[in-house]
């Protein structure tokens, strides 16, 4: 079987990934116990504090979690420590509340017995409200660690590992098989870890001090590797979207073509640019068009050895979509080559920077290249325009549905944000959407996967790669390449402007000498 | 032994308890009993310092229970509630061992006065010791709330409505036991009821309150016969006759009875000391038994002879003796 195939052959990272979303869940819900029995009993002996308490930890649980992460990432960085902060953070409401509850739900006659007796007021905490409310504590400590695996695989949008890489990079890369290599040690991990915790409930009191003293030797021991391998110098971290680390014109083509090695983590392009600008991490994947590049005070790296191939924008049409309305042919030729690098960078800038509206900033370039620029998208459309989810790909696919609609007679919609090559590739195939803004290295490598043959034969030439692509894509797929929009928005790596005049590294050779000279 | 002066207690100026005062001496049993909201669990409470006095003074064994810490004063003084309060996750070892354990005894002397305990409240140690609350029924459980609370021997037991969550057949068996219990104790008790049945039965003096307010103080006798005004004899007017057949012994009402003795019969015969009722409760069911009833004093000396009607006739009498005083 297919997926059983992919776990074996990478059942290595697989492991690996299961071990750290382990030690992810461990630490946090360690932390989430200690501080939220601890709390809960403290509370109970003053309940008029315990309902506003209570209350403010309930609402942390209605942060989306997405949003803790990204929250945190300026204050605490990429990595393990922001994970195991926002985890820590979601396991401790069940747990505080089910302890504040379960004391307070023991009997009452016991305890006035108990107190009647003379037993001092910490011997009945520990002695009898303790032991009678442990059923539900435990319930509460179960229903976060089980929630905690969950959250986990969340976490790795910021660089923590743990089976949500596999995940996400599935997403992005419309690979189910890669998806299912995450979701389902996940869910194995968080049913294993209910079942454990059942049969260790009934046990819980006799073995409360072996148990104490063995998480805490554990604990211990996961903690101060976490800061050891944080303490630890590093040379230079690198942060890469998924679709970078798998594609084959992204990471692993550089690091041959290089003979490069960086140290590097997984990040939602999203928190890509934060995190470099954090200094969280040295070097990025990115674009050379990216608005945000001269904004943040970063400097592109030149591609000095020729790596990355020309990747000119152009409209991708289906052929279907082509014959049935032939009008799209001159409306979208209008676009060709108007569009410069510099241009296409101040359009980004002033969406990612000055967090203008896409549909002003489109509209406003239009206007000053003399189009019209009325937008009625009303009942069902003609055509369908999709994107991928960047900056530029909403203003290119915004551009297009403008002019399409002021030029023809043809209603447009817009279905953007589509995660990925792939998931755009499929989708235009089977009609989802009709068209969407494609770069040639990327059809070039992507979507028709040239082998090393034909990359030589067709080289760095812009017109040849456009020509090979349009080509091919209309014999395999039938898909049109319209004419490129004009400008090349290639792949590239990314690094702080103050770091690159430090090391003196103008180019990605200059970074690999670089890292040889530590 | 215990020694109330003006104690009070006050709810946000409104007073539960109003400046009472009493005695109890020891080996005594006082019964507090009133309508709810009286203040007699109040007045209880304040004797192990559950609750503050507003002001006022207690002392114990000529001791101001203010001078030991309160976690001390308890585990001297025994206490039973209605809901009893066994510890669930504990034996009934355990929960016995208790204040015996927090008063550091030896363990082998504590396992001796547990079982000692069971056997003396009528729970076998080899079948109950080890069981679980839940496992037993209301009345065991009662019953092992009473040894908990006797197990460090404590000169002073509290009861609060101890056998309030009890059948009414449960009750009245556990009462006759702690009655017989009692006896052998010799403990200084002081027992909170609504049951006015109980108190008369248990109690050597009686204590009624209302309102916060001490309304009589007297031996069970003094208020069933004698009440000093009108709420205290409204207070017994429910179940008027059963009580006072209740209150009075056989021995009360000798004065009036003729005086036939019985040398030979070997017939079973009734103490001096039982009450009227539990005798004609007992005798009045068939004919001959109302006919012919045999009292045997104490010391097993005098067998006297009587009836059903000569000792309601000589009932009567005894009533009219409290009227004239």
């Amino acid at each position: 079987m297919q997926l059983w195939q992919f776990f074996v052959s990478h059942q290595q990272e697989i492991l690996q990934q299961t071990i750290t979303h382990l030690v992810l869940t461990a630490i946090s819900t360690t932390i989430a116990i200690l501080v939220g029995v601890s709390t809960g009993l403290v509370l109970t002996r003053y309940p008029k504090a315990a309902n506003q308490v209570i209350g403010v930890v309930s609402v942390i649980q209605t942060i989306p979690s997405v949003a803790l992460l990204g929250f945190l990432l300026p204050v605490l960085g990429i990595g393990p420590e922001p994970a195991i902060v926002a985890l820590f953070l979601y396991a401790l409401l069940p747990i505080l509340r089910n302890t504040y509850t379960g004391i307070e739900e023991v009997d009452r006659s016991v305890t006035e017995a108990a107190k009647g007796m003379g037993m001092p007021n910490r011997q009945i905490l520990l002695k009898v409200e303790l032991p009678l409310a442990i059923p539900v504590i435990f319930a509460g400590i179960r229903t976060a660690t089980v929630a905690t695996v969950g959250i986990a695989t969340l976490s790795a949008l910021i660089g923590s590992g743990g089976l949500g890489t596999f995940i996400f990079r599935g997403i992005a890369l419309n690979n189910v098989d890669m998806i299912l290599a995450g979701a389902i040690p996940a869910a194995a991990l968080a049913v294993l870890l209910d079942f454990g915790l059942g049969l260790l409930q009934p046990q819980v009191l006799r073995l409360l001090k072996p148990i104490l003293v063995g998480v805490a030797i554990i604990f211990l021991l996961l903690l101060s590797q976490v800061v050891l391998s944080n303490l630890r110098p590093q040379p230079l971290k690198a942060g890469f979207t998924s679709e970078f680390v798998e594609r084959a014109d992204g990471y692993p083509g550089l690091q041959q073509h290089y003979d490069l090695s960086l140290d590097s983590v997984e990040l939602d392009p999203g928190l890509m640019y934060e995190a470099i600008r954090e200094k969280k991490v040295d070097v990025v994947s990115g674009f050379t068009t990216d608005g945000r590049i001269d904004a943040y005070n970063l400097t592109v790296l030149e591609d000095d050895q020729q790596y990355f191939p020309p990747y000119y924008a152009a409209p991708v049409v289906r052929g279907a979509t082509l014959r049935k309305y032939p009008q799209l042919q001159p409306a979208l030729a209008e676009l060709a080559g108007k569009l410069s690098d510099e241009t296409m960078i101040q359009l980004n800038d002033r969406v990612d920077r000055l967090k203008e509206p896409t549909q002003t900033v489109v509209q406003d370039f239009l206007n000053q290249s003399g189009f019209k620029t009325t937008i009625n998208r009303q009942g069902k459309p003609d055509i369908i325009i999709g994107s991928k989810n960047f900056t530029e790909q909403y203003l290119l696919a915004e551009m297009m549905g403008i002019v399409i609609e002021n030029s023809t007679d043809l209603d447009v919609e817009l279905n953007t944000g589509l995660a990925g090559t792939k998931i755009c590739f499929d989708a235009l195939k089977k009609g989802a959407i009709d068209l969407y803004p494609e770069y040639t290295g990327t059809g070039l490598l992507v979507i028709l996967q040239a082998d090393e043959k034909t990359l030589d034969e067709v080289g760095q030439d812009r017109e040849d790669v456009f020509q090979y692509v349009q080509k091919e894509s209309k014999q395999r797929h039938d898909l049109a390449w319209l004419p490129s929009f004009g400008f090349n928005n290639s792949y590239a790596l990314i690094m702080r402007t103050e770091d690159t005049k430090k090391r003196d590294i103008l180019s990605i050779s200059d970074l690999k000498r670089y890292l040889e000279s530590l | 032994m215990i020694e109330v002066l003006e104690l009070t207690k006050h709810y946000n100026d409104v007073p539960a308890v109003n400046a009472i005062s009493f005695q109890v001496a020891e080996g005594e049993t006082l019964g507090l009993i009133g309508t709810s909201g009286c203040g007699k669990t109040t007045t209880l409470k304040m004797l192990n310092r559950l609750i503050k006095p507003t002001s006022g003074r207690v002392s114990i064994g000529g001791k101001d229970i203010r001078q030991s810490p309160p976690e001390q004063l308890r585990q001297h003084i025994g206490y039973v509630i209605q809901n009893i309060g066994l510890f669930p996750h504990y034996t009934v070892a355990d929960n016995i061992a208790v204040v015996p354990r927090l008063l550091r005894w030896k363990e082998k002397r504590i396992s001796q006065r547990a079982a000692e305990l069971l056997e003396m409240v009528g729970l076998p140690p080899e079948k109950f010791a080890q069981r679980y609350p839940h496992e037993l029924s209301g009345g065991q459980q009662q019953r092992v709330g009473l040894a908990r609370a006797l197990a460090a021997n404590p000169p002073v037991v509290l009861l609060d409505e101890p056998f309030g969550a009890l059948d009414q057949i449960t009750r009245r068996q556990i009462q006759q036991e702690f009655k017989r219990l009692g006896g052998l104790l010799h403990k200084t008790m002081v027992l909170v009821t609504h049951d006015v049945f109980e108190a008369i039965t248990l109690c050597d003096r009686i204590c009624l309150m209302d309102q916060g307010n001490i309304q009589q103080i007297g031996t069970p006798k003094d208020l069933v016969f004698a009440g000093l005004n009108d709420f205290v004899r409204d207070f017994f007017q429910t179940n008027r006759f059963q009580l006072e057949l209740q209150v009075t012994r056989l021995q009360d009402l000798l004065p009036w009875l003729p005086h036939k003795e019985d040398r030979e019969s070997h017939a079973d015969g009734y103490q001096t000391s039982q009450s009227l009722l539990e005798v004609l409760e007992d005798a009045g069911t068939s004919a001959a038994g109302a006919s012919q009833i045999t009292m045997i004093h104490p010391d097993n000396t005098v067998r006297q002879i009587t009836s059903c009607e000569d000792l309601l006739l000589a009932f009567y009498q005894y009533k009219k003796t409290f009227q004239l005083a």
